[in-house]
């Protein structure tokens, strides 16, 4: 029984000590320098000095944050859109176009973005905002239109307009399964946001390039550790609400 | 008789008017790298033509318009396509001036959106059709060889994309190989790697958990950041372990990057096997142990061929997204198509961008269709097996 | 008052309900049966306009139903579906106060009348309020379906094969509620089903239908006894018609005067249990009690072998 206990605890206790020293880290990297000396070459600094930590994981975070949402309102809203009688003729197109666009690699959308709206923080938002326009639609799609029969036909059946039924009793049910498009969206995001410095975006991306042109390897995976950490916590903390919601219906989840 | 409107006809027919009337068809650059003029398409075009292509476009925007029968609002899709097609190269041809060898003529945003309206239709015309796998697959072979005649005929020669191949031919296609190399070659190894992998986290319930996990976290890590995390182990066995360096290892270049596409096919792969597996009929299971099956047999006879779809699925996902990463093998030296992409970026080359992202979106967009289609002719032959 | 006139309904070439007319009186329970695809759920649907007729008029007291926008009407009727439909994210009691919800009641009234409803249904309000359909048992989970569809006190009740998914004994134990709530409501119920004993035991009157058309309508002992057509006695059963006349009568509607050995019988049970148990103990008769315990007097063998026999 023990043994049980701490096994039910453990990922909690490890999850905790991620923040704490992903908080660290990128407040405090000096501490941690003596860790990453060894990694460096010809007593190049071991730490990134070109910029803060903490800022260039906020601006990645803030990056992330506002093409997931952008991301969110216009995959759920055109959902919405081709699952009601008016536009259930763009349905089948609909998959088709997600299918395509899947196959579209994020480094090409962020270099094709560059003409049309210059270098920096844009092309990374539009590429970000594509590549994730992409989970959240399909799983949107897929909550919308595997409602279980007999829950509509309730809510109709009450007098409930298609508005009501819309935000009371389909989007309710769907939402756990949004949510996991949502949360493969911001996991494809964080990692695809480094490569946005490559068109001088300011994210962590910044200091994992720093490392590659000065072969300093310290940079590299100081760069790479925090947005894994962050795409860890993130995944984990999403997964836990997206469980939350699905338990209380008596679903199961994956 | 009413005459009644498509509702996608009425998205088609306004981005049309748009490009046709309103949006630059093609973009006059005097060198590859001043600011460009934009062009109609009736100064792009040599006289007669301009108004040609104006009729086609106006006329399968109205056929898509209006309610209209399958085949013909697929006769209008490809014949407005293929007259872009070729236009584009006649008012690339047009557009230079004589003997002139800097200027730059380029596609502009009205040809992509009259391409991208018309490619819609075409999408929504054959996803009505319901094609059969072969067919599709028949159906991507004549465009892929459309295409090819074009390139071949040189009609295209004159667009500023193809002068930038025109300088690089050689290189085009020796990261064109790396490229595969990289992105078909880690396929092959984590298939080799991961479906045992796969079948052992089935059989071992321990191990599933635990390794699941660990790839599942090696997804995180940015590509970028794992690219180059693995130049200095790799250099470290290149100089350490006898004959690593002859076989091609070296920290950097090709190797890490052929590394880490493979680290990311892992997940895939294992995964859809053990889901693949898990899949499998328990009374199916139960029929072949009651036969008096050995595992081996069973796991041949009856799991793999089941859970075949489910696998080829993750093959399929590893395929695509490889082809895609691959281009990020370029930052550490490894060569591809990202060359191009990387060098347009750094020298505000669209052209050059171009070069390395269509010919990567294409064999993506190709392995896509090719794979769908193997799935779905796999996964059908097994729904008719089995008794409704 | 329920008038269905001429109702008809079409999709493409094919007529799922086929000009049906029926009237149900205020008040009392009609029983639509048919086999899978006669149009009864279609035409049950077309009452609460979730289907829309082609032609015909359906009024409710005297109310064109069309007079209202749909989802209005259906606010006024109640409305209960094999599988019972609940909501899987609300609460028992949110479930429940749906409709008083949309009707825009006062919250204090919501609760009130949610309470009320989970006591009639023997749910503790305190205990089951607030938990989730999917933590309650199948025959719980009907009964909140039920009591859902009664919240907003309608008049009239649409019930489409209620009991479809209970095991037989929920089921009968969800029948004999539904009839007392009847009961004490008054409310009007049109409840549609493929089981015939259900139809016979809750009808106050049964329609028969096939083909979408409307082939008999009827009380229960007409049906059983001068059955329209040879599908309607096929869904009576040959063999069965004795027994589900039987089951239509009361024990003290077949009361002798005269003394019985062994356990007595009380005067609501059913005939047709009446006549098992005589067949099964092997006694000739049984004594009958009132609800209070008195002995009333005996049923025989006899006398239900006539009662069982086709009524002249």
């Amino acid at each position: 029984m023990k043994e049980a206990g701490v096994k039910a605890w453990l990922p909690s206790l490890l999850r905790l000590v991620l923040v704490v020293l992903l908080i660290a880290f990128v407040t405090n990297p000096g501490w941690f320098e003596p860790l990453l000396k060894p990694l460096t070459e010809n007593n190049a600094p071991a730490i990134y000095n070109q910029g803060s930590l903490l800022t260039l994981t906020l601006l990645h975070l803030r990056t992330v944050l506002i093409a997931t949402v952008a991301a969110t309102i216009v995959a759920v809203a055109l959902a919405i859109l081709v699952t009601r009688p008016a536009g259930v003729e763009f349905l089948p197109l609909s998959r088709s176009l997600v299918n395509i666009g899947q196959t579209f690699p994020p480094v090409a959308v962020l270099a094709l973005a560059v003409p049309a709206v210059g270098f920096g923080e844009k092309p990374t938002l539009i590429a970000l905002f594509l590549y994730g326009l992409l989970p959240i639609f399909e799983n949107a799609l897929t909550g919308l239109t595997t409602l279980p029969a007999n829950v509509v036909e309730a809510a109709r059946g009450a007098g409930m307009t298609g508005w009501q039924r819309l935000v009371k009793i389909e989007l309710p049910l769907s939402a756990p399964i949004i949510l996991g498009g949502i949360r493969l969206s911001v996991v494809i995001s964080l990692a695809t946001a480094t490569i946005g410095s490559t068109v001088a975006a300011r994210t962590l991306g910044e200091v994992i390039i720093a490392g590659l042109l000065s072969n300093n390897l310290a940079f590299v995976l100081q760069g790479g550790l925090i947005v894994a950490a962050l795409a860890v916590l993130i995944y984990d903390g999403l997964s836990a609400i997206e469980r939350y919601t699905a338990r209380r219906m008596g679903q199961e989840t994956a | 008789m009413t005459i009644r409107f498509d509702k996608l006809g009425v998205v088609i027919a306004a981005i049309v008017s748009y490009a046709a009337f309103a949006a630059p068809f093609a973009t006059f650059r005097a060198n590859r790298i001043v600011p460009g003029e934009a062009r109609s398409i009736l100064d792009a075009l040599p006289a007669a033509a301009g108004p040609l292509l104006l009729a086609i476009v106006v006329g399968a925007a109205l056929i898509a318009l209006l309610k209209t029968p399958l085949i013909l609002r697929l006769a209008a899709s490809v014949v407005a396509l293929a007259a872009l097609a070729l236009l584009i190269g006649v008012s690339g041809s047009f557009l230079t001036p004589e003997g002139n060898t800097f200027a730059r003529i380029s596609p502009a945003s009205g040809f992509w959106l009259l391409i991208f309206a018309f490619t819609l239709l075409l999408a929504d015309v054959l996803t009505r059709l319901n094609l059969s796998p072969w067919a599709r697959v028949g159906v991507l072979v004549v465009a892929a060889a459309a295409i090819g005649l074009l390139l071949v005929s040189g009609s295209w020669n004159s667009l500023s994309i193809l002068k930038e191949y025109a300088n690089r031919a050689d290189s085009f296609w020796a990261e064109g190989s790396k490229h595969v190399t990289l992105a078909l070659g880690s396929l092959a190894a984590a298939v080799i790697s991961g479906l045992p992998l796969g079948i052992l986290c089935h059989r071992v319930e321990k191990l599933r958990a635990g390794v699941l996990n660990v790839l599942n976290i090696i997804q995180t890590i940015p590509s970028i950041a794992l690219f180059g995390l693995l130049i200095a182990p790799l250099g470290w066995v290149a100089t350490h372990v006898p004959g690593a360096a002859a076989l091609g290892i070296r920290g950097i270049g090709t190797a890490p990057a052929f590394v880490a596409l493979f680290l990311y096919s892992l997940l895939p792969v294992v995964a859809n096997t053990v889901v693949g597996l898990a899949g499998v009929p328990r009374a199916a299971n139960d029929a072949a142990r009651g036969m008096g099956m050995t595992d081996r047999q069973r796991l041949f006879g009856v799991e793999f061929p089941l859970a075949f779809p489910v696998i080829l699925t993750g093959i399929r996902i590893v395929l695509v997204q490889n082809i895609g990463l691959a281009t990020i093998a370029a930052l550490i030296g490894g060569g591809g198509f990202g060359v191009f992409v990387f060098q347009g970026v750094g020298q505000t080359a669209m052209d050059l961008v171009l070069l390395g992202a269509v010919p990567t979106v294409a064999m993506a967009f190709a392995a896509a269709i090719i794979l769908d289609a193997v799935i779905e002719m796999t996964s059908t032959r097994r729904r008719e097996a089995q008794p409704a | 008052m329920i008038e269905i006139e001429g109702i008809t309904k079409r999709y493409d070439a094919t007529t799922v309900v086929d000009d049906v007319s029926m009237l149900i009186e205020p008040r009392t329970i009609a029983v639509i049966v048919g086999t899978s695809g006669s149009g009864k759920t279609t035409l049950l649907r077309m009452i609460n306009r979730l289907v829309e007729p082609t032609s015909g008029v359906i009024r409710l007291d005297g109310a064109d139903n069309r007079s209202l926008p749909g989802y209005q009407l259906r606010r006024s009727i109640g409305y209960a579906i094999q599988g019972h439909g609940l909501f899987p994210h609300r609460t028992v009691a949110q479930n429940i106060g749906t409709v008083p919800v949309l009707l825009g009641w006062e919250a204090a009234r919501i609760k009130r009348r949610v309470d009320e409803l989970m006591t009639l249904y023997q749910l503790d309000p305190q205990a089951f309020g607030p938990r989730y359909p999917h933590e309650l048992s199948g025959g719980q989970q009907q009964r909140v379906g039920v009591a859902r569809a009664l919240a907003a006190e309608p008049n009239v009740l649409l019930m489409d094969e209620p009991f479809g998914a209970l095991d037989p004994i929920i089921r009968n134990k969800a029948q004999e509620d539904l009839l007392a709530i009847q009961k004490r409501f008054g409310t009007t119920i049109i409840l549609v089903t493929h089981d015939m004993e259900e139809a016979v035991h809750m009808g106050d009157k049964i329609a028969v239908m096939d083909a979408g058309k409307l082939v008999q309508y009827a009380k229960p002992a007409e049906i059983l006894a001068k059955p329209a057509s040879a599908f309607v006695e096929t869904l009576v059963g040959a063999s069965e018609k004795p027994f589900r006349l039987l089951s239509l009568g009361r024990v003290r509607d077949a009361v002798e005067t005269g003394a019985a050995e062994g356990e007595a019988i009380p005067d609501d049970a059913s005939q047709r249990d009446a006549l098992a148990e005589l067949l099964w103990s092997g006694r000739p008769a049984l004594p009958v009690k009132g609800a209070d315990g008195r002995p009333l007097g005996r049923v025989t063998v006899d006398g239900l072998v006539k009662r069982a026999a086709r009524p002249a």
